[in-house]
């Protein structure tokens, strides 16, 4: 009979030698006269146990990790392939604590189906959400998706089906579906895992938005530092064509659409949605004022739908369960559930999905179980580069949009970023500028000049005479303050926020008394 | 190996991807992806073929960080330098590659053999630092598994390859 082992193709375990181990695997199975299928499958997100090897048993998936190559002859010889005890085992998958605490909904299959396998996602509920859809009219597909609180996961955080509503009354021969998967923010990898992991259900969420809106063309955008992310949607496009998943004639209900993956060219920028949309057309990424929105004028001059590869591939699971059941998880005004990624430097490093209104602490603590060096926690970045450093005794703060915006910072697309208490925050402050001067895009002052006029500031605030450090504090505030008020976009506008947390909360990395840090917040 | 840049096979990749809309960038990914890089010979045709300016195609050609005007080395390493990164010892990664290679980020080594780049973000967040070389990611490098890393030859077949268009 043959046995089925499941070793991740996600290019985090491949970072860490998954690639050997699946051909070690294969090859001492061989060897011994066993029959088994590898399957190359997602990432669960737990990256500190990667590779992660998992095999299917009559009593459910078990699990072995971290395997190296080394391990492999020892694991066969106690039974791996019977999903016998192991120094490495982990039992059944499906009673791992750290999995079994989380709600997973957009990450439901990342890890439990063959992502180059339609039938694998089928047979796991895929598709389920696009039938419900097509037996719905498309303004009840829209009506769906707002009653179920989704809000887009890019970072920005607006309604999902008011966006769609905006193209859907749009008249026009020509609308597009656009996934914004250029996900450059550090500390995030959510979206290239699910593209990795389950590339079948981002495309469902998107003919689902097609159908919605009346598109026809869609575009994902994916970073080029993804490579793999790039040839798992292409595998899984060209599978959803063949059967009748995309094309003319979807599922014969008659709808049309089709999609196309395009590779950015490393612009942080473009993550940005106008700036993507002028990549997209072949431009250099240039911010575009707003308005017009992309929703009425976005992609060649088109009603275009831009949203997060998150929020789209949440779509099949809200259509699937219904909208009641998504809204019913979550808090306040942020409903569903939120794809956590912890990262940096933590024991327990991966994807935590659960309902909205955990704490910081107890996703750093319970889910993270602290620094990965052991030495105490100084500080975490919320939300990417532009988030806010928040201290080590500010983690009591629940994370939802806006417990987060309350505090001045914000949670972005999920990001957590954990540092120790061997991290010199005056860097970081003047990271966060370097970084926006590296990628502005150019097309505003505030952003191109300021972010350099940042640097230099930072720079002698840390070097220069002490006694000029309160005026140089000053213009450093009044910069945060010119740069927040007048940049076109979010990278400008929202690069003071790591520079401001840093004076509001670490003020002696800067050399700086709290008294002279003052009206920093 | 990448193919010798010449006029009569730029203009064949150039053809062959010329179509669909906003083809321009997906057009210099395939010229970097079969020559290593876009010789500046390529502006023009692409110009032409996609009915924009010269100004336009160089304009994006020196916007976009992965589309090199040059030919790279036989290898390409680049560093992440994201702050999931720097918590983990990113800071004196980046110092130590820099040394060890005897460049600064965007060079090449005088031998011709290594391209060392930065790169802000590979997504490997959890298993920081990360490291690519030639495309390939690897996880949880120091400067010891940096060094390892760098210590095997260029392998010919990869140079200078992208992710293609």
């Amino acid at each position: 009979m043959t046995v089925t082992v499941f070793v991740p193709g996600d290019s985090g375990a491949r970072a860490v030698g998954a690639d050997d181990v699946a051909a070690a695997i294969a090859a001492q199975a061989s060897a011994r006269g066993s029959d088994v299928a590898i399957v190359r499958n997602g990432s669960r997100g737990m990256y500190w146990l990667e590779p992660f090897v998992e095999v299917e048993t009559a009593g459910g998936r078990v699990a072995y990790g971290p395997v190296a190559v080394s391990d492999v002859a020892g694991l066969l010889d106690a039974g791996l392939l019977d999903g016998e005890p192991h120094p490495l085992g982990h039992g059944l998958v499906s009673r791992i604590d750290w999995l079994e605490r989380q709600q997973r909904v957009t990450f439901a299959r990342v890890g439990v189906v063959d992502p180059a396998s339609p039938d694998s996602f089928e047979a796991h509920g895929g598709m389920v959400g696009l039938r419900a859809a097509l037996a719905m009219s498309p303004i009840d597909v829209v009506a769906a998706v707002t009653e179920s609180g989704l809000r887009g996961r890019g970072g920005a955080g607006f309604p999902t089906g008011i966006k769609w509503k905006t193209v859907a009354d749009a008249r026009s021969s020509v609308k597009f579906i656009c996934c914004n998967a250029d996900e450059g923010d550090s500390g995030t990898f959510a979206d290239r895992m699910l593209m990795e992991g389950d590339p079948f259900t981002l495309i469902e969420g998107m003919t689902i938005a097609a159908y919605a809106v009346g598109a026809t063309e869609g575009f994902v955008y994916v970073r080029s530092e993804y490579p793999d992310a790039v040839v798992s949607m292409r595998r899984a496009i060209a599978a959803a064509r063949e059967r009748g998943w995309l094309g003319a004639d979807i599922l014969g209900s008659g709808l049309r659409f089709d999609l196309d993956v395009r590779v950015g060219a490393g612009a942080y920028i473009c993550g940005e949605e106008t700036a993507m949309l002028d990549s997209l057309e072949g431009k250099r990424g240039m911010v575009r004022p707003k308005p017009p929105l992309p929703a009425l004028s976005g992609l060649f001059g088109r009603p275009t739908v831009i949203n997060n590869v998150l929020s789209l591939a949440t779509v099949p699971m809200v259509l699937a369960q219904g909208s009641q059941a998504y809204h019913a998880l979550g808090v306040g005004r942020s409903r569903g559930t939120q794809v956590f990624q912890l990262a940096g430097n933590i024991a327990r490093g991966g994807i935590v999905e659960t309902a909205f209104g955990l704490t910081l602490a107890e996703l750093i603590e319970d889910f993270g179980g602290g620094t990965r060096s052991g030495r105490p926690l100084r500080a975490v970045q919320v939300g990417g580069p532009l988030g806010a450093y928040l201290p080590a005794d500010g983690l009591a703060l629940h994370l939802d949009y806006e417990e987060l915006a309350a505090d001045g910072a914000m949670l972005g697309h999920g990001g957590v970023v954990v540092f120790d208490d061997t991290v010199d925050m005056g860097q970081q402050a003047r990271f966060a500028m370097e970084f926006c001067a590296e990628e502005s895009c150019g097309k505003c002052t505030p952003c191109r000049v300021g972010a350099v006029r940042g640097v230099e500031v930072i720079d002698r605030i840390l070097l220069g005479p002490p006694e000029e450090r309160a005026e140089q504090v000053a213009l450093l505030e009044d910069l945060c303050e010119l740069m927040t008020d007048g940049s076109l976009c979010a990278m400008g506008g929202l690069t003071p926020n790591p520079v401001r947390s840093v004076l509001r909360h670490f003020p002696q990395d800067l050399g700086l008394t709290p008294v002279q840090a003052g009206g920093a917040r | 190996m990448s193919t010798e840049w010449s006029v009569e096979a730029g203009a064949r990749v150039i053809a062959d991807h010329a179509g669909g809309r906003g083809p321009l960038l997906p057009v210099l990914h395939a010229l970097q992806h079969e020559f290593g890089y876009v010789d500046a010979a390529a502006l023009p045709l692409v110009a032409k073929a996609l009915n924009v300016s010269r100004a336009d195609v160089h304009g994006v050609v020196t916007f976009y960080s992965d589309l090199r005007s040059s030919p790279p080395g036989a290898r390409t390493v680049a560093v992440c330098r994201g702050e999931a990164c720097q918590a983990v010892g990113g800071h004196a990664l980046a110092d130590h590659a820099q040394d060890r290679l005897g460049v600064r980020f965007g060079e090449t080594t005088a031998d011709g053999s290594t391209t060392l780049d930065q790169v802000f973000c590979l997504g490997l967040c959890a298993l920081s630092p990360a490291v690519t070389v030639d495309g390939r990611a690897h996880g949880r490098v120091d400067a010891a598994a940096f060094d390892q890393l760098v210590a095997v030859a260029p392998s010919e077949s990869s140079a200078g390859r992208g992710v293609g268009a």
